[in-house]
């Protein structure tokens, strides 16, 4: 079945440079809860986190989980069971202990580059645009380095909602929910506004698709810009769960690092 | 906790001078499946802004152990989002077990929980019932409050519920 935990760290840190988000990769990233609205004085919610197109099927890779971050409704780290991956997917419990709102999310960042040495290409990675320059050896041409964040997120809610987790962080891009994220239903505007280290986030698509990729034909994607405050209305027919994925690319200027941010998010849209 | 009254006779209790009187029937329906669980139902009145004026009956199963009652109450979805999910369960003289097909009645009065003192204006009686492996129904029954006059009104149901009659007396 799955792996042990102390295992699967060894395996991630070996094979890390394979797993980190390929940037040419078109595939979705999603983390995918088993429900989003619970109830009770306690509960769990069971997370699949994989990469793959089809939403929502495991049929590519499995997210790794060294980068899980989940916040509680009083805006403190709750520790999740991690259970294991498999080849399509890696699965984790959250204990739901506090009557709220959780913010689970897989939270990265980092730089890389390439460079020329003795006519040979080499490719490195580094936490930070700072750190791959110190580590350049001597004599490298051609250098190119690049940062990079990702978010991929999802959330839920035991009781009634709470605002405390989702506060923005400032760092990387980031969804603040307007309309609360486990209050969203079908046939209701719901609102959403994007951040890029914390400041409204213009101009950037956004791609929005309906879960069951796999039982219709239409792709189901919807293409929505976010306005002059970063703010972006989602709309949909049917319940059900939804993913939402948006990139930037701010333009650096003259002798700024390039990076690029992206965010992922699953939705529920609950019938009413 | 509180289980539907049967019909306790009238003359026994003493009603204040203008106690309106608001009673529930509530039909739950028969139905041959493989695996049948008796529903859970939540009754509450709406004011005109959709806001909850008061949580009437919540049926659920209050007696499972632990967390297994409540555990599904979310599927009562709009009884969930309008208001249950802000409540502290069990709420006292709300809450009740779950019930069995039949007709069930209901009764309220003003002044007295869990109705409380509904202030003049337009209302809508709402019905929500959700079953274990089954699906999910709601219905409505807009009423004036306080009654100028007896009235009753029905809604029909098609699956999870039967008939809803609201009666309101002056």
């Amino acid at each position: 079945m799955f792996a042990k935990p102390s295992l699967l760290a060894a395996g991630f840190a070996i094979g890390l440079a394979t797993l980190v988000p390929g940037k040419a990769e078109a595939h979705r990233h999603w983390l995918l809860p088993s429900m989003t609205v619970f109830a009770g004085e306690e509960e769990l919610v069971t997370v699949d986190a994989a990469a793959s197109n089809e939403l929502f099927v495991f049929e590519h890779r499995p997210l790794s989980l060294d980068s899980l971050v989940v916040i509680g409704p009083d805006g403190q780290p709750v520790d999740a069971k991690v259970l294991g991956s498999g080849d399509y997917r890696s699965i984790f419990d959250v204990p739901l202990t506090m009557q709220g709102t959780y913010r689970i999310a897989l939270v990265s960042g980092g730089a890389m580059g390439f460079y020329e040495l003795n006519g040979e290409r080499h490719r490195m990675r580094a936490d930070n645009a700072q750190a791959a320059h110190a580590e350049l050896p001597e004599g490298a041409t051609n250098v190119r380095i690049s940062e990079n964040s990702s978010r991929t997120e999802t959330f839920v809610t035991l009781g009634a909602p709470n605002e405390v987790a989702l506060a923005p962080t400032g760092q990387g891009l980031e969804m603040i929910p307007v309309t609360h994220p486990n209050d969203i239903v079908a046939g209701e505007p719901a609102t959403m506004r994007f951040l890029l280290d914390g400041e409204p986030a213009a101009g950037l698509e956004i791609e929005f698709v309906e879960g069951g990729t796999r039982y219709r034909d239409n792709a189901g994607i919807q293409m929505l810009e976010t306005d002059a405050d970063g703010q972006v209305t989602l709309t949909v027919e049917d319940p059900g769960m939804y993913y939402l994925e948006v990139g930037a690319r701010p333009e650096a200027a003259e002798g700024e690092t390039p990076r690029r941010a992206s965010y992922t998010a699953v939705l529920e849209f609950m019938p009413l | 906790m509180r289980k539907p009254v049967i019909l306790i006779a009238t003359g026994l209790i003493a009603t204040p001078a203008g106690a309106q009187e608001l009673s529930v029937n509530i039909e739950i329906p028969r139905l041959r499946v493989a695996e049948y669980h008796n529903p859970y139902i939540a009754v509450w009145v709406e004011d005109a802004s959709g806001k909850v004026a008061a949580n009437l009956d919540v049926w659920y199963d209050v007696d499972l152990r632990g967390e297994e009652g409540t555990k599904w109450l979310p599927d009562l979805r709009t009884w969930w989002r309008r208001t249950g999910r802000s409540l502290k369960m069990p709420v006292d003289g709300v809450s009740g077990p779950t019930q069995a097909p039949g007709q069930h009645r209901v009764d309220f009065k003003q002044g007295a929980r869990p109705l409380g003192n509904l202030p003049p204006g337009s209302y809508k009686l709402r019905v929500e019932a959700a079953r274990e492996v089954g699906g999910r129904e709601i219905l409505t029954v807009p009423f004036q409050w306080p009654p100028a006059a007896a009235k009753t009104a029905t809604a029909q149901g098609k699956t999870e519920l039967g008939a809803v009659r609201l009666t309101v007396k002056p």
